[in-house]
């Protein structure tokens, strides 16, 4: 799903008693912290988790499923997937973040100019955004790729380009209030410069309920980097990217399902461990004021 | 993205003519918007025009060539260009899809009958389920609603594919319950529309609970209660109305998952449809194709928003009422 207000709405009710006591102690934030923890470590050292070669081919070996051996089987050339899906942390993590980056930082822009440029340009703006958010961000992505062709570099930028809208939506929404607050009252009052005020003042207060948005962002974006690469549109194959390797065993769907099964349940496990960090994250600063 | 249709809609039957006149407006200018940008993206693609929109280079010979230049306007100035293709667009004319040879609208028009039926059964799965589940589950803290709203914020974050791979292995492959892939009949839709239908059953449980709970928070659910009406009579009848609304602002949200994950279900399954003409299109870079598709999704986007207005004056009797 793409980033919405759903995303903006505090988790509430279901914190159970415990939680509320001890928030940093619920299994909420504990699994996810964990699974998130580890994929960092599966970016930086891979080979902390196998001792194969992702790329090693097998002969004696193809099309195993899962055992004791090849924890998630090996797919047609004998190479062990759980090493490939490992070594495909990295590359998916990368995008993913680089992608959010992207999204959030146009964002930002587009949002701020959306809410403070001069009245033509500002409604010229907000139509803009809200032409881009008349396209499904899958759509967008896919219209990006048409135009810059497969690759690494543009996969990043198809991502995040096509969820730039989204969150200039919600930066525009930020300002607007930040805009009428007490702080960038007293700021005009005393002269301040208009560009100043949009630095020091605007954009820090903008920024900040934003992060945690962006945190369940590289979620989003993983997830929308693997169905790029599932339909066969993302990295280029020599990679092995997550979504690469599930595409990959799409072809093997009905003699060997781990192929594919077991690389897409590591992506939903990743963005849904991220997702729930970033909820928690939010609604252990809501309750704490620090946001 | 919806306020952009909703702000009119608040004195629609004090001024019919300038409502209507401000949502065609509106409808005019997003299909604009949206020419415009894919006329600057195909512009952007480096490389001989003519081999952009013939799909590659030779593919036409001399005459053909002079033909495209001469019906596109490629040697004439820029404006020029963009003005013609407006025209067309505006129109429904995207030019020959080359790689079906036929009109790009028609190619659309056709997958879209499938696609439809996909997204019109994985609707009407999600909101029957959502409705059942927030009509439930609203107002409780724990039991069923911690186990259901845990099972929505998973498959919220699931990905759309990986619900039908999980689905294909098991009811197909394992038990021959349903076909692998095709487009035949009943049987070959049950699976796809339960793997798109999930994530916006997630969805719209979610924004349906939160909208039921707060019209059961208000004093008018008090007064129903005191007149001794049931409690799922009162949800029904008086709950349910005031949490249709709350769903008004996820319409695209909406939109965007019935779209982007019916292009994923169906190369899950090997259907056709809008989804695989889609990707087609782009990977053989047919571009009037594209245009075509992109110019359709913007329209299906202002239509089914101004539908979804007109309906909100339906169920919101408050919404008619002028404000002047």
């Amino acid at each position: 799903m793409s980033v919405d207000e759903s995303a903006l709405r505090p988790l509430r009710a279901h914190l159970g008693d415990t939680s509320r006591r001890r928030p940093w102690r619920a299994p909420g934030l504990l699994l996810p912290s964990a699974f998130v923890l580890l994929l960092v470590a599966a970016m930086y050292a891979p080979e902390w988790f196998t001792a194969l070669a992702p790329d090693a081919i097998d002969i004696d070996a193809i099309l195993q499923p899962p055992g004791p051996g090849h924890w998630f089987g090996t797919d047609e050339l004998g190479r062990d997937l759980f090493c490939r899906v490992i070594y495909g942390t990295s590359q998916s993590l990368t995008i993913g973040v680089g992608a959010m980056a992207i999204a959030s930082l146009g964002g930002i822009a587009l949002g701020t100019a959306a809410s403070l440029a001069p009245p033509t340009a500002r409604s010229i703006l907000v139509r803009l955004i809200d032409i881009l958010l008349a396209f499904p961000e899958l759509l967008l992505a896919l219209l990006v790729i048409a135009v810059l062709g497969r690759g690494q570099v543009n996969t990043l930028l198809a991502v995040g380009l096509s969820h730039i809208a989204g969150y200039a939506r919600l930066v525009r929404s930020q300002v607007l209030q930040v805009k009428l607050s007490g702080y960038v009252e007293h700021a005009v009052t005393l002269g301040e410069g208009r560009w100043t005020i949009v630095i020091q003042h605007i954009v820090p207060n903008t920024i900040r309920p934003l992060m945690i948005l962006a945190t369940i962002g590289v979620g989003t974006s993983v997830l929308a980097v693997s169905a790029l690469s599932f339909l066969g549109l993302g990295v280029a194959p020599p990679a092995a990217d997550w979504g690469a390797l599930l595409a990959d065993g799409r072809n093997f769907l009905e003699i060997a399902p781990w192929m594919s099964l077991l690389p897409a349940t590591v992506v939903a496990i990743s963005v849904i461990s991220i997702t729930l960090l970033g909820r928690r994250l939010q609604v252990l600063l809501a309750r704490g004021g620090v946001s | 993205m919806p306020a952009l249709l909703h702000e009119p809609a608040s004195n629609l039957a004090s001024k019919p003519t300038r409502w209507a006149m401000q949502h065609l407006g509106v409808i005019f200018a997003v299909l604009w918007g949206a020419a415009t940008i894919t006329f600057v993206a195909v512009k952007l693609i480096p490389g001989d025009p003519v081999s952009i929109l013939t799909g590659g280079e030779n593919v036409v010979d001399q005459a053909e060539r002079a033909l495209m230049i001469q019906q596109y306007g490629l040697d004439r100035p820029l404006v020029v260009q963009y003005a013609r293709y407006l025209g067309h667009a505006l129109v429904g004319n995207f030019g020959e899809s080359y790689q079906y040879r036929r009109p790009a609208i028609s190619v659309i028009v056709e997958a879209a009958v499938p696609t439809l039926q996909l997204a019109g059964a994985a609707i009407v799965l999600a909101l029957s389920l959502a409705v059942i589940n927030a009509l439930a589950t609203a107002g409780q803290r724990r039991g069923l609603r911690t186990v259901l709203s845990g099972l929505e914020l998973a498959l919220l974050s699931t990905p759309v594919y990986w619900i039908g791979i999980v689905l294909l292995a098991l009811f197909s492959f394992r038990l021959h319950w349903f076909p692998v892939t095709g487009n035949d009949g009943f049987a070959a839709l049950v699976l796809p529309s339960i793997a798109l239908g999930l994530p916006l059953t997630a969805l719209l449980s979610q924004v349906l609970r939160d909208g039921l709970e707060e019209a059961l928070s208000q004093p008018f659910a008090l007064t129903v209660r005191t007149r001794g009406v049931s409690e799922i009579a009162l949800r029904v009848r008086h709950g349910l109305r005031h949490a249709a609304l709350a769903v008004s602002t996820l319409t695209g949200t909406l939109l965007a998952g019935v779209l982007g994950g019916s292009i994923l279900t169906e190369t899950v399954f090997g259907r056709s449809g809008i989804g695989q003409i889609t990707l087609q299109a782009i990977k053989t870079r047919d571009m009037p194709l594209v245009l075509g598709l992109v110019m359709m999704s913007a329209l299906v986007f202002v239509v089914i928003n101004l539908m979804v207005d007109a309906l909100y004056l339906v169920i919101d009797p408050r919404l008619r009422r002028a404000r002047v």
